[in-house]
């Protein structure tokens, strides 16, 4: 039977066009404006490596002023950043699977060609960096530890920077100079753009990847400063890097990588244990609070979704259902206009349950339409959204993909709310009709 | 077959009471060829409906091939309506955006027959009532009395016990209203218990019964001898039998 009531669910399309395209149009509204405020969401709040939500951890400890929080508004949050002195002792732990030391610099990329020198956002970072948050190589690797110290002349190209310099030429094994100094090419980053950026919020949740990698040791080498947040909560005496690198500001990002629970254990302990060793020798002053904080305890701490999007999601779920509500209504008119042919198929032996069924399908026709169309909306919608975005906010630097990445999951999610809330919002109408008496409506013909 | 005993069938408003049935009683014998006729508002299309259970009714019993329909569910009653119960209407009532040849089938898809099953069903009854060369032609392309045909096609395509017709000539001119009805007499020649609703006498005449219905209630019985059409004396009207 489903065949003949696909064939009548279409048939019945054609007696009332209007009513059925009003229909459609309402679904795919609702459907494309969901489906634009969930990707944008999506985009913005997702935890991009969730997969590794049990072994990834910031790490962060509490050395701020006695008396003042960093932030006064969340007195219950250390800094985000750490001291160069604690990131080295904790850094020496074996504990960790991976581990990762790291900051954001600024650099002069020279000697390549004719190409004028031009500066670059490098990170400056360990070896682990690559594995543990997992980037994608298009030609090349990262380099070993062995390389972080002392380091190694080695440098690591985003694709872009690499179509830059190279014209997207494998360059690995080449060389280039980076602050007048001369590094080796060893890989060049295929396209990675996590957004939000978890593993360094500084600068704006959603800013690009850096676009060139040094080992971290050059930091200190090159006395090297972190291009971001540099903060420092009482007054010292800075004369010099190694003053800055001694003091108690903060400025260096740590993540470890710890494959269980007994190792998140032994390393929590292992911090406590650094934390009340440098409180006897009269650092943090605060209560304890050193913390291992996985990726989505880490977005939700820096407020990376703020309430806005979470209302925007709402008011998109709100808009849907009132589509939905004028779809039941324009449903109830549209089946009670063809009620007499209704009650010609009840005289002529259709069940309430066959009716129901039948007019379960046309409303199933019209939600799959409307989905398609809600979907194709939506594509144009967030395209749309992806110019304005990058437009204002990444000028050349690109990277506002994650805003068009219309994954198949998605897509198969859109469809099913949109089938399934078109099917409940039918199920009234279509009960209505098939309790209909008959003889009414046959009287009326 | 068909048997009503003190059925009452009642429409409500919040201020009045209508009797459509009133202690209705009635029989109906296999291959009968009965008429029900009546003045407007005196019950004759409510029995229809009652009786092709189209409506519920309020009390009394009715028992159709000895099933006591009260007790059914619409899934069962929905069965019995589809294969015993073949239904015209005065305003033919078919479908107007199938063709003839799926508004034949409609009956037949609720019972799920095979498509050959229904083919087959479907041509016979379009040729039985001349209209196979039309089937594919869609209702508003054929005349009243052809569309009233297509109707009887529908109608017995099924092959059912029981055809109830409401006012089936209503809509029509008196060559095709008798053109109808010796298509009716001839499906009933073939076995099938007619009921016939009709203003018209002399088309009552043509039943083997008529039963007169005056504010819901039966106010007289009449038989008549078998239509001059019928019996071959074309001149004369049938006579009242008892």
């Amino acid at each position: 039977m489903f065949g003949y009531y696909l064939r009548l669910a279409l048939k019945s399309f054609g007696r009332n066009p209007g009513i059925t395209a009003l229909m459609v149009i309402a679904i795919a509204l609702g459907i494309a404006v969901c489906v634009m405020t969930l990707t944008v969401y999506h985009a913005m709040s997702g935890n991009p490596i969730w997969w590794k939500n049990d072994r990834l951890y910031a790490v962060t400890m509490d050395n701020w002023d006695p008396n003042h929080p960093l932030i006064p508004s969340r007195p219950e949050l250390p800094p985000p950043e750490m001291t160069y002195k604690d990131t080295q002792f904790l850094f020496a732990s074996n504990i960790p699977e991976r581990k990762v030391v790291m900051y954001s610099t600024e650099g002069v990329v020279s000697g390549v060609g004719t190409a004028p020198p031009a500066q670059i956002a490098t990170r400056v970072t360990t070896a682990d960096f690559f594995a543990m948050f997992e980037v994608p190589f298009l030609y090349g690797n990262g380099w070993t530890a062995g390389a972080d110290r002392p380091p190694q002349p080695l440098i690591v190209l985003s694709r872009r920077e690499n179509e830059k310099l190279f014209g997207g030429a494998n360059s690995v094994g080449r060389t280039l100079r980076w602050n007048d100094h001369e590094f080796r090419i060893v890989g060049v980053l295929n396209d990675w753009f996590p957004r939000p950026r978890y593993y360094d919020l500084n600068g704006g949740n959603f800013q690009t990847p850096d676009d060139a990698y040094i080992p971290y040791a050059w930091g200190s080498d090159l006395q090297l400063l972190n291009k971001e947040e540099n903060d420092c909560w009482r007054p010292e005496k800075l004369d010099n890097f190694r003053d800055f690198e001694a003091s108690d500001c903060v400025w260096q990002q740590m993540w470890v990588e710890l494959p269980d629970a007994a190792s998140l254990v032994r390393f929590q302990s292992f911090m406590d244990g650094y934390w009340a060793e440098q409180r006897k020798a009269g650092r943090f002053e605060r209560p304890k609070n050193n913390r291992l904080t996985n990726v989505s305890h880490w977005l939700r701490d820096n407020q990376v979704v703020d309430n806005d999007n979470r209302v925007l999601v709402g008011l998109a779920f709100a808009f849907l259902a009132l589509c939905l509500i004028n779809t039941v209504g324009l449903l109830l008119a549209k089946f009670l206009n063809g009620a007499a042919v209704t009650g010609i198929r009840r005289a002529l032996g259709a069940s309430r349950r066959q009716i129901f069924g039948q007019l379960l399908i046309e409303v199933g026709v019209v939600s799959v339409l409307g989905a398609l169309l809600g979907l194709a909306l939506a594509a144009l919608g967030l395209l749309a959204v992806h110019h304005m975005y990058a437009a204002a906010h990444l000028g050349e630097r690109g990277g506002s993909q994650e805003l068009m990445h219309f994954d198949v999951v998605g897509v198969v999610w859109a469809l099913i709310l949109a089938v399934a809330a078109t099917l409940a919002a039918g199920l009234y109408p279509a009960w209505r009709i098939g309790r209909l008496s008959p003889a009414v409506y046959l009287k009326s013909q | 077959m068909l048997k009503m005993y003190d059925v009452n069938k009642i429409y409500r408003t919040d201020l009045i009471e209508t009797y459509a049935l009133r202690q209705f009683s009635l029989e109906v014998t296999p291959g009968e060829f009965v008429a029900i006729t009546g003045p407007s508002g005196s019950g004759k299309t409510t029995f229809l409906n009652v009786a092709g259970l189209l409506e519920e009714f309020d009390s009394g019993s009715y028992l159709l091939e000895g099933q006591d329909v009260r007790s059914l569910s619409d899934d069962a009653r929905s069965r019995l309506r589809n294969e015993r119960i073949g239904f015209i209407f005065q305003s033919f009532n078919l479908i107007p955006d199938l063709d003839i040849y799926d508004n034949v089938e409609v009956p037949l898809r609720y019972r799920r027959l095979s498509g050959a099953d229904r083919r087959e069903r479907i041509g016979s009854a379009l040729e039985l009532v001349g209209l196979a060369s039309r089937a594919r032609h869609m209702p508003s392309q054929l005349s009243g009395g052809q569309q009233q045909r297509v109707a009887i096609a529908r109608a017995i395509a099924g092959d059912p016990a029981f055809l109830l017709a409401d006012e089936p000539t209503g809509n029509l001119d008196s060559l095709m209203s008798r053109q109808v009805m010796d298509l009716l007499e001839q499906i009933n020649e073939m076995g099938t218990t007619i009921l016939l609703v009709t203003h018209d006498p002399e088309l009552a005449r043509r039943a083997q019964r008529n039963v007169h219905l005056v504010d819901g209630q039966i106010s007289d019985f009449r038989a008549y001898e078998p239509h001059p059409s019928v019996a071959g004396d074309a001149g004369s009207v049938g006579a009242v039998r008892a």
